[in-house]
């Protein structure tokens, strides 16, 4: 029995600020960082955008592109480490939006970067179980990171939803299999009651990202019996631009499979959006036939991958919502003051 | 407002999920429970408007009601569903942008909260379609 993506909805915000304005407010120099993040801008959101607003529009956009009935949704999973209450969930905001209430189950996820695809994997086992007929996976966020802290300079925010079925004749991508590698690894919190996280600096990248990544990507691929050149397309998680290319190179991944879906130069972060915005970017120009190879990580740490194989119904839903190409045009450029007033950075007495 | 009051009506804030009288075929948003036309001949039941429409009239805010301090300058507008129904809402985009006749379509977002520790109140605005 096959399990795989029905349909899928995402969402950026219009605002965008370059790496040079967050770079003068700091001090630091903007072509250094541009080299070694390989990011050039990150979005924000508006003064009345947060993740729930952002992973509804993201759902209500999955809900219209493959016309789906929301009462045939049984389970809503919302992966983000900005949900807007700290006690009570996105989910059930989310679920009321796009008219799937009140027989389904929902919850919240947060895994640092991979709760989104956490909850896709939860979805694929209630649907190949039987329990449920169809499941929406949502990742989204408004990424924090501390005024002055690296984080800040890819910090961004966008939503992505997953519409998961076993139903052979609506699925626009089959997900063959999926592989996760998990370990408890220090290189990302936020305690509770905290506003922003902290890192493990430059400690968060071999045994954090590479670790993890590599691990998951090779697992599947020995798992199922497959190869790098098996697939047309590859998504690793975006952070910056530099750490997916090289754990695409360390697998041996070429540059062109990452391309379609390296979204985050233009986009920034959007944390548990990244590694799902990447995918959505590749399936809106993926033909039918092609495979995808996709590798979600989160801090803490863990990686999970996923091996797609595009069906001939992506045809038929790709157009009836917006792009990810779409959603990144006609952004409304805005400097550090507009864009600390938008994150609440600046506290009104 | 209080917890109460909104959740009464989220679903209507949510989704534009207003009233329809069969009998004399107006819609209505907000939803009315009995048709002010029709009386005791009307069919009054459930409609979810699309949320297509356009700009009435509008103004722009500068001195701003507490709570919406940080918003400003913003937009709050008179919107003309598809389907006849108006209704007041905040207009998202560029105050510059806007015009009397200006088509709008639906956003969800953030309407407001009842300060740091209350519920946040979310619901629909309306962008330049």
């Amino acid at each position: 029995m096959s399990v795989g993506i029905v349909s899928y909805g995402a969402y950026i915000p219009r605002y965008r600020i370059k790496i040079e304005d967050i770079a003068r407010v700091w001090g630091d120099d903007a072509e250094i960082l541009k080299a070694g993040l390989m990011v050039f801008e990150k979005s924000f959101p508006d003064v009345d955008e947060d993740t729930a607003t952002m992973a509804v529009e993201a759902a209500r956009a999955a809900v219209k592109r493959a016309g789906i009935d929301p009462q045939r949704i049984g389970a809503v999973y919302t992966g983000s480490e900005s949900h807007p209450y700290a006690v009570k969930p996105t989910s059930t905001i989310v679920a009321e939006a796009v008219g799937a209430t009140p027989v389904l189950t929902a919850a919240d996820f947060e895994f640092a970067c991979k709760a989104g695809t956490a909850a896709i994997q939860a979805c694929m086992g209630l649907v190949s179980s039987g329990m449920i007929d169809l499941g929406m996976a949502i990742g989204a966020d408004v990424a924090q990171g501390a005024p002055g802290d690296a984080l800040e300079y890819t910090a961004a925010a966008g939503g992505v939803a997953y519409v998961i079925g076993n139903k052979e004749s609506e699925l626009a991508a089959i997900i063959e299999d999926t592989y996760s590698f998990t370990t408890d690894t220090p290189d990302f919190w936020r305690r509770e009651g905290m506003p922003y996280p902290e890192h493990g600096g430059r400690f968060t990248g071999e045994p954090g990202y590479f670790k993890h990544v590599t691990n998951a990507a090779k697992g599947l691929m020995e798992k199922i019996g497959t190869k790098p050149t098996d697939y047309d397309y590859a998504v690793f998680h975006q952070p910056n631009g530099k750490f997916p290319s090289r754990a695409a190179s360390m697998l041996g991944f070429s540059k062109e499979q990452i391309k379609p879906g390296l979204v985050v130069p233009r986009l920034g972060n959007t944390y548990s959006g990244s590694c799902m915005m990447g995918i959505a970017a590749t399936l809106d120009q993926a033909k039918p036939g092609d495979r995808i190879f996709a590798t979600a990580f989160g801090s803490g740490a863990g990686g999970d991958a996923f091996s797609i194989t595009v069906t001939d119904r992506i045809e038929e839903i790709r157009n009836n919502a917006p792009k990810v190409e779409e959603l990144l045009a006609n952004p409304i450029y805005a400097d550090y003051a507009k864009y600390a007033r938008h994150k609440g950075k600046i506290r009104l007495a | 407002m209080s917890v109460p009051r909104f959740w009464r009506k989220q679903i209507a804030r949510y989704n534009l999920v207003g009233t329809y009288c069969k009998t004399c075929e107006e819609y209505f948003y907000p939803p009315r429970n009995v048709c002010p036309s029709c009386r005791r001949e009307g069919q009054i039941g459930d409609f979810k408007f699309n949320g297509n429409g356009e700009l009435v009239t509008y103004t722009v805010i500068h001195a701003a009601a507490e709570g919406f301090e940080g918003q400003t300058p913003y937009v709050l507008g008179i919107v003309q569903l598809e389907e006849g129904p108006r209704l007041t809402s905040q207009i998202v985009g560029d105050p510059k942008e806007m015009h009397i006749g200006l088509k709008v379509r639906p956003v969800f977002r953030r309407l407001g909260q009842s300060g740091e520790r209350g519920m946040i109140y979310y619901g629909t605005k309306f962008v330049p379609a």
